[in-house]
């Protein structure tokens, strides 16, 4: 069987590869490109563990069959962090104990970015609605709730520093 | 908040740090199971029964054998068939089947191949031939005479005298004490009931994963998810028939287990395919598969009887407990059994259970496994005991509270235990003391676990810039890896950044049990603190050589070796570390033990819920949680596993449940329709940990993983019963049988 050569950006960088019509964007990232961040937990979108921005917009990753990414800009959670610099997201999932086990942490970091790119200063509420899509057996999600909260004020912070 | 008694003042024990392996989580570099890739390495695929119970009578690969891609095909008939008085041959025959298959979803037959796609075609071309049987999928049904069996040959254990037919029922475990029939006979209040559960599984959200590299010298190298990599490689190993010495087996990190990854799935398989095809083999599981073949934790049918004086003491309990371990039999009943009255002093009492096997997927720990279900009938009825004699709910259970020296149901003497300050401090809290809101209903529930303790190893080397490795056998499945770094920092002095906590493979770190029982900060921490108080002795002696002094003039504190004489400066431990190759020598220790003495584990939970009475859906609005954590090394990570568990036992009170049709297949397998709890369903969940150090720990430890989620299930039914004065005494909770139960005016109305 043929293969489809797929010309996108991801995390900032010219990609290119070569998939199966039926493959999901999920195993491609994974098999070609030998991102391993995003993880498969059910792969039916129910999840959110597999969760990128494309285009800047939250998706499921194993929803989404790689030819769809031919010119789209994708980015995953290993392209959160500014080089060395941590996203505030980052560190503060760090600092407030946000993760245990750490298998969902990289679909929450990215659908926590998608929300707080859209919704600089939400509330504990819309932070609960946004992140309904990811799942975590872990953590109750009592520690990533005020991890993203903590985050959100520290942007803030940051952004009216940088303003004066 | 934390509740502490005479606590000593320590320097990093009970700090916040943070964790060693977070940064590796936030970026995506963690390496799970799934994420390793080998050169060459196969795909694998395992063809599962459709059937719920049939018999296996061919199984032909000829034509997946020709497919392409294909190098490797595996059956049951492909392993050794292990003697019935063999621990293990339960665990090789779930992995595989052999002769029928017991649930659907049974592994039949394997497939490896070059890629994904071509090894579950060539799975899927597979021929087996099913003579399909009778299935049985309930415990009642199970139990009625003439009920299809799924083991021919089993006899029920612990009845007297031995029954002379087989049955489904495995074993009968029976706890008695005093005279239970006067006792109740006495009471002036008798209160009953039938309470079920379904299986719930535990719902890591990492599925089975595992790649097996089986060289050309019979030794195989094992990647996997596990909470144990010990037992994985002497399962694979007793499956396999090998020696264990050719199997090495490192952990991958662990995404979630709960219980459920303390036994195996794949690693035989892969491990073999891998010898056949003399390549590298992953097996990674989809969802479906992980809700069809592991996991779930046992349904349940309790029924309990408990009388009380109009004092409010319970004076008798008689308890028939009926737990389902799906193909296979397991110890479920006997567990809940031990739990089912522990967290009060009952002097009579009769405690009876069955243990019955079904047509579904063999169960697994889960999270203080068989408690939960024990503790809806037990705290349900003290509610209604309660309510009964008009005495508040927290002053009943301290009436009735165990204390140290009292005789378990079980039969051993309490130990120090901190039930009662778990109690006394969901009585002092906020959330307590203030009123709930209008329309809300309150609900209390205590619950007991026993921890363990069990063999662990740590080494702990001192590198040459003053900094230490730690290595453990301990998987670390929610920040254990901090834990002990913070137990080596307080020992040694050190930073606890100064210190990188290691989980070591099968070679490299002393024989480990399993990661359950939260046994890990416990047993392997006690491993940790008794190597690196080795380290310290030998760092006085370096310390004697370089000072010229006698040994017994040096001692180590605050990181430094002091002189008594006060003849020496203090001298850094990366002072002494710097000069090892001069004294001596490379500074290094090792311990191994057996831990005794794992303190048990207590937690008392109150939530406030509202009941749409139009749907019959319940918000959880507040929760409070009080565990006694005897010390907590790292509060963060303590709390998590709080908070954790409370939201694993929310899930079960009121959603989770496996759903089979009448044929024996799961309806249910996939996080759409087995929904568990998501971020907008939940309030935080504040807690509050006790500390009634645990003598028996040098930092006064004890488990806290599992406990949190024992209290939820009755805390639920008691704060709906408020609410809507129904009692539900079957689970789960979800919005059609709350809402039944409403429009029926179940219960007393109360």
């Amino acid at each position: 069987m043929s293969r489809t050569h797929v010309s996108c950006n991801i995390n900032g960088d010219d990609a290119e590869f070569l998939c199966d019509a039926g493959e999901s964007l999920l195993d491609a990232l994974r098999d070609e490109m030998r991102l391993m961040g995003a993880k498969e937990g059910c792969g039916t979108g129910d999840c959110g563990a597999c969760s990128i921005l494309m285009d800047g917009r939250l998706q499921c990753s194993c929803l989404i069959f790689a030819p769809e990414a031919d010119g789209a800009t994708i980015v995953t959670v290993e392209g959160i962090a500014a080089g060395d610099d941590l996203h505030p997201l980052q560190q503060c999932f760090l600092e407030g104990a946000a993760l245990q086990c750490g298998v969902c942490t990289p679909g929450f970091i990215v659908a926590a970015k998608a929300l707080l790119d859209r919704n600089p200063d939400p509330t504990e509420t819309e932070v609960r609605y946004a992140l309904a899509g990811n799942l975590c057996r872990c953590t109750g999600y009592d520690k990533i709730i005020r991890s993203v909260l903590a985050a959100a004020a520290r942007i803030t912070r940051e952004t009216e520093e940088v303003l004066g | 908040m934390t509740i502490t008694e005479q606590k000593p003042s320590y320097r990093y024990v009970g700090t916040r740090p943070v964790r060693h392996d977070g940064l590796d989580k936030v970026v995506g570099k963690a390496r799970f199971a799934a994420d390793l890739v080998l050169p060459g390495m196969l795909h694998g695929h395992i063809l599962r029964s459709p059937h719920a119970h049939a018999r296996i009578l061919s199984i032909d690969t000829a034509r997946a054998a020709a497919m392409p891609g294909v190098r490797a095909i595996i059956s049951g008939a492909d392993f050794p068939d292990l003697p019935a008085d063999d621990p293990e041959r339960n665990m090789t025959r779930n992995l595989m089947a052999r002769d029928k298959v017991m649930y659907e979803g049974h592994a039949v037959a394997a497939v490896a191949a070059t890629t994904r796609r071509q090894a579950k075609e060539a799975a899927e071309a597979i021929e087996v031939t099913y003579e399909v049987l009778p299935h049985v999928l309930e415990i009642a049904d199970a139990m009625e005479p003439g009920a299809p069996l799924l083991h021919e040959d089993m006899i029920t254990t612990g009845v007297d005298p031995e029954p002379s037919e087989p049955s489904n029922v495995s074993n009968r475990t029976c706890y008695e004490r005093g005279d239970v029939d006067a006792a109740l006979a006495a009471a002036d209040i008798v209160v009953e009931g039938e309470f079920t559960t379904k299986p719930i599984h535990q719902g890591y959200i990492e599925p089975h994963a595992c790649v097996a590299d089986t060289g050309q010298d019979g030794k195989t190298v094992i990647w996997c998810s596990s909470q144990g990599h010990f037992r994985v490689r002497s399962q694979t190993a007793a499956m396999l028939g090998w020696d264990t010495s050719r199997i090495k087996v490192i952990p991958a990190e662990i995404g979630g287990g709960f219980g459920g990854k303390t036994t195996i799935y794949l690693e035989p398989l892969a491990t073999e395919l891998s010898a056949r095809a003399g390549r590298p083999v992953k097996l990674v599981m989809s969802r479906d598969e992980v809700f069809r073949a592991t996991g779930p934790t046992p349904g349940s049918r309790i029924r309990l009887k408990l009388g009380a004086t109009n004092e409010g003491r319970i004076t008798a309990a008689v308890a028939r407990l009926d737990y389902e371990g799906g193909a296979f039999p397991g110890v479920w009943a006997m567990l809940g059994c031990m739990c089912v009255v522990s967290p009060y002093n009952v002097e009579n009492f009769v405690l009876e259970g069955f243990e019955v096997v079904v047509n579904k997927p063999v169960n697994a720990a889960y999270r203080a496994p068989s408690a939960p279900m024990a503790a809806f009938a037990t705290d349900t009825l003290v509610d209604e005991i309660a309510q009964q004699v008009g005495m508040d709910p927290i002053d009943l259970r301290l009436l009735n509270c165990p204390a140290e020296g009292d005789t378990a149901p079980y039969g051993p003497k309490w130990p120090v235990i901190g039930l009662r300050e778990c109690l006394e401090a969901i009585r002092d809290s906020e959330h307590y003391r203030s009123k709930p809101a209008a329309g809300h209903g309150r609900g209390l529930a205590s619950g007991f676990w026993f921890n363990i303790g069990e063999a662990s190893s740590a080494t702990v080397n001192l590198n040459e810039n003053g900094t230490a490795t730690v290595v453990t056998g301990s998987p670390d499945i929610g920040g254990s890896r901090a834990s002990m770094a913070l137990m080596a920092a307080e020992e040694l002095g050190i930073d606890v950044h100064a210190i990188q906590p290691v989980v070591g493979d099968t070679e490299v770190v002393g024989f480990t049990d399993v990661t359950e029982g939260s046994r890990a900060t416990f047993a392997t921490g006690m491993a940790v603190v008794e190597a690196c108080r080795d380290l310290k002795g030998q760092l006085r002696g370096r310390a004697a050589k370089m000072w010229e002094c006698d040994v017994d003039d040096v001692e180590w504190a605050d990181g430094h070796a002091t002189h008594s004489g006060g003849e020496h400066e203090p001298m850094a431990l990366a002072a002494i570390t710097a000069e090892a190759g001069r004294t001596g020598g490379p500074l290094g220790a090792t311990a191994s033990l057996n831990a005794r003495g794992a303190g048990p584990a207590f937690s008392v939970q109150v939530v406030d819920v509202s009941v749409d009475d139009e749907t019959g859906r319940v918000t959880v609005e507040r929760y409070t949680t009080a565990q006694d954590a005897g010390t907590a090394i790292h509060p963060d990570y303590v709390e998590g596993q709080m908070q954790g568990g409370v939201v694993q036992g929310i899930g079960w009170a009121l959603n989770e449940e496996y759903i089979h049709d009448t044929d024996g297949t799961m309806e249910n397998p996939g996080f759409l329709d087995y929904r568990i709890p998501v971020a907008s369903d939940l309030p935080m969940i504040e807690t509050i940990i006790v500390e009634v150090p645990n003598p028996n720990h040098p930092y006064g430890v004890r488990g806290v993983g599992e406990v949190g989620i024992v209290p939820p299930l009755p805390a639920l039914a008691n704060a709906i019963h408020d609410a809507t004065g129904a009692r539900i005494r079957d689970l789960p909770m979800s919005p059609p049988r709350v809402l039944a139960a409403i429009t029926a005016g179940d219960g007393d109305g109360g």
